[in-house]
């Protein structure tokens, strides 16, 4: 028997500023990701060191499971995250260092980078979260599949909740819609909420 | 069985063929198509050792004989050639309306680092770079109005996309899906994995104690799947069943696997049980096997783990190919579709010495056996473990 | 040397994004890895290249790696005999 199903809490983070549950919390927004990515790891209150070897796309996608997750308990929570843009601003980075043969380094910290699922094994690993994972890549977010993916893993029990959203990080402009899809929450998991939500 | 599908189709190039035919007989001769690097140039050509498809670009448009968009990746091109393939197969004409799903690593990069850096003021060829842009132009080459989805999880794109179209035909939303994966080798890959030191510079020897690293590889792997159903209203011969299938997060590190193989352990456990199989009823396992100290390790503890002391006949075909990334699960799933098909587990190349610990050896030579029930593993970077199962098609209840 | 030392210090927190280490932090002799300051698998091939960008020396053996990346010391006192920028 299929039943429905809520979202708990979502996020939104992108250049506009951060919001928990459609609320702006207090960090400044700012053009620069660097520094307001180190504004927000800090104000989060977590320490964790690694945060900072991460590329963008990563940092983006860290930042928005630790708004979602801090508190949380369960780790039988599946990652389903898509986005336009692929690893492509960590993969322009790699092709500069092994564009020119006399200057030839490539770093192979850029290199680990260079697959847009690896930002969901930073969650898995921050998160202990053995479970289901997948990234998809589209122009836009594909809230039908969103919606009907998440259903499908809940009801065949293969995860207790779900992780979904958007997570789009090239040259500056970054855009994170994150939410917790599970039995109970704030709001329905429909595709009318869904679209609104990752508007 | 619950949550199987039947596989009415199946396509592929690679290294040791342009088709599933030609791939057999290389897997059955033994003859591996693992190479020095020839159509990049750069420090890596000539040098280093690669399972590359034989053809130029220009020379796979020809082979394609259709109309492809200008400047069309590599990776589309392998694409749409195992893709095309796999649905003569299964006697589908493109016109006819059935989602696609694609598992890519690469994407359009080939084209795209041709023109590094020039190319940022050019949309149309960042466009290329899009992993979404292959499985679109793949459609658009097939003549398909479909819907086109596109998966990017690394070394298990390709399994992922398996098994998320099959759960599109599992719920009812499709009765046949055409699933796969496709990856090119590229310049951004070949220097990436260097930096990473995970090359070989000897032909890969996947499980043995003196392995020393990866081959890379290219190439695409399709599949039909088709609902059970839908086939009682029209049948058509049916090749094998996906019986199983599974994904876990191994959280453990970007790129290498945990100790216990615990992502692996998991994407083998519940995929047995998604099958309502249990480890005994495995009779070959088509390995992830990419020769990595890390990886053969660890896989290869979580299989003592999971199977204890009925470890089933084992190889990696890696040896075979090279290690193919985002394909390497289409690939695989249709060696082991064909493993199913001739009753053959198919011998682990170049294997001589075992390892320590754990202490397991592959199958160095081919082994006839009775196979009912094949397990497919695909790990990739960012813990992404995934794990499929392919059933005989008289072994389904 | 002592210079060499303080300048393998600043360019380590660089090239391995050790955002909270600061160089009198780093002892000349305390392991790199392990507890220390965490690095990993990535973090000592990062250091190849570094030693091979700055120094002009390659190591192509990542097993040599553990004991030219044993501490600052030891790292200093290989460059010092083999670099050869």
């Amino acid at each position: 028997m299929e039943q429905d199903y809520q979202i708990s809490r979502h996020c939104r983070i992108d250049t506009q500023g951060v919001y928990f549950n459609g609320e702006q919390i207090s960090v400044e927004a700012s053009a620069d990701f660097a520094s307001f990515s180190k504004s927000l790891y800090y104000s989060l209150g977590t320490a964790y060191p690694k945060f900072f070897k991460m590329d963008n796309l990563s940092k983006l996608a860290w930042l928005g499971a630790e708004l979602l997750l801090k508190e949380e308990q369960t780790t039988n929570i599946a990652i389903v995250l898509s986005n336009r843009h692929s690893s492509l601003d960590t993969d322009l980075k790699h092709l500069a260092t092994i564009a020119d043969s006399a200057q030839y380094y490539p770093s192979p910290a850029v290199f680990v980078y260079t697959l847009p699922n690896v930002c969901i094994g930073e969650i898995a690993i921050r998160h202990n979260l053995r479970t289901e994972n997948i990234f998809f890549v589209s122009e836009q977010f594909d809230s039908q599949l969103a919606v009907n993916y998440s259903n499908y893993l809940l009801n065949t029990k293969r995860a207790d909740k779900v992780l979904c959203g958007w997570v789009d990080y090239l040259q500056e402009n970054y855009k994170l819609v994150l939410y917790l899809v599970e039995k109970t929450g704030i709001l329905a998991h429909n595709l009318d909420v869904v679209r609104q939500l990752t508007r | 069985m619950k949550n199987a599908v039947a596989v009415t189709g199946m396509g592929m190039i690679t290294a040791i063929g342009d088709d599933v035919t030609q791939n057999y007989h290389s897997l059955f001769q033994k003859q591996h198509g693992i190479k020095t690097l020839q159509h990049i140039s750069g420090k890596h050509q000539h040098q280093t050792l690669v399972g590359e498809v034989a053809w130029t670009n220009a020379e796979l448009v020809e082979k394609l004989g259709a109309e492809v968009p200008k400047n069309s990746s590599r990776t589309s091109l392998l694409a749409a050639i195992a893709a095309r393939e796999a649905l003569s197969q299964a006697g589908i004409t493109v016109t006819e309306d059935m989602p696609i799903v694609m598992g890519t690593s690469v994407g359009g990069m080939d084209i795209f680092e041709q023109h590094f850096p020039h190319l940022l003021q050019d949309n149309q060829l960042i466009q290329r770079r899009d992993v979404g842009d292959s499985s679109r132009v793949l459609a658009q080459v097939l003549g398909s109005n479909s819907l086109v989805t596109s998966i990017s999880t690394a070394c298990s794109s390709a399994a992922n996309a398996i098994a998320f179209g099959a759960r599109l035909v599992l719920s009812g939303r499709a009765d046949r899906v055409l699933v796969g994966g496709s990856d090119a080798l590229s310049r951004f890959t070949i220097n990436g994995f260097d930096s990473l030191m995970l090359l070989s510079d000897e032909l890969n020897r996947p499980f043995d104690a003196n392995r020393s690293g990866l081959n890379l590889g290219e190439g695409a792997g399709f599949l039909v799947l088709e609902s059970i159903e839908s086939l009682k209203k029209a049948a058509k011969p049916i090749l094998g069943y996906l019986s199983g299938f599974s994904n876990a997060n191994d959280a453990f590190h970007q790129t290498s696997t945990s100790e216990h193989g615990e992502g692996a352990y998991l994407a083998m456990k519940q995929a047995l049980a998604s099958a309502a199989l249990t480890p005994q009823a495995i009779d070959y396992i088509n390995a992830h096997g990419t020769a990595t100290e890390n990886n053969d390790r660890t896989e290869a503890t979580a299989i003592v783990r999971l199977f204890e002391d009925q470890i089933p006949p084992f190889s990696s075909t890696k040896a075979y190919t090279g290690h193919t990334l985002g394909a390497s699960a289409g690939i695989e799933a249709i060696y082991a579709l064909l493993a199913l098909q001739h009753q053959l587990a198919f011998a682990n190349l170049r294997f001589e010495n075992a390892m320590d610990r754990p202490s397991l050896e592959p199958i160095a030579d081919h082994q006839p056996a009775v196979i009912r029930h094949v397990l497919s593993n695909s790990f990739g970077f960012g813990g992404n473990c995934s794990t499929l199962i392919f059933s005989h098609e008289q072994s389904l209840y | 040397m002592e210079e060499l030392k303080a300048e393998l210090k600043t360019k380590i927190i660089e090239a391995l994004n050790l955002e909270e280490v600061t160089i009198d932090e780093i002892e000349d002799q305390a392991p790199l890895f392990g507890d220390g300051l965490g690095l990993d698998s990535i973090d000592a091939l990062e250091l190849t290249v570094l030693l091979d960008k700055d120094y002009g020396i390659k190591v192509t053996d990542p097993k040599i790696g553990k004991t030219i990346f044993q501490s600052i010391e030891t790292l200093a006192s290989y460059i010092s005999e083999n670099r050869t920028k």
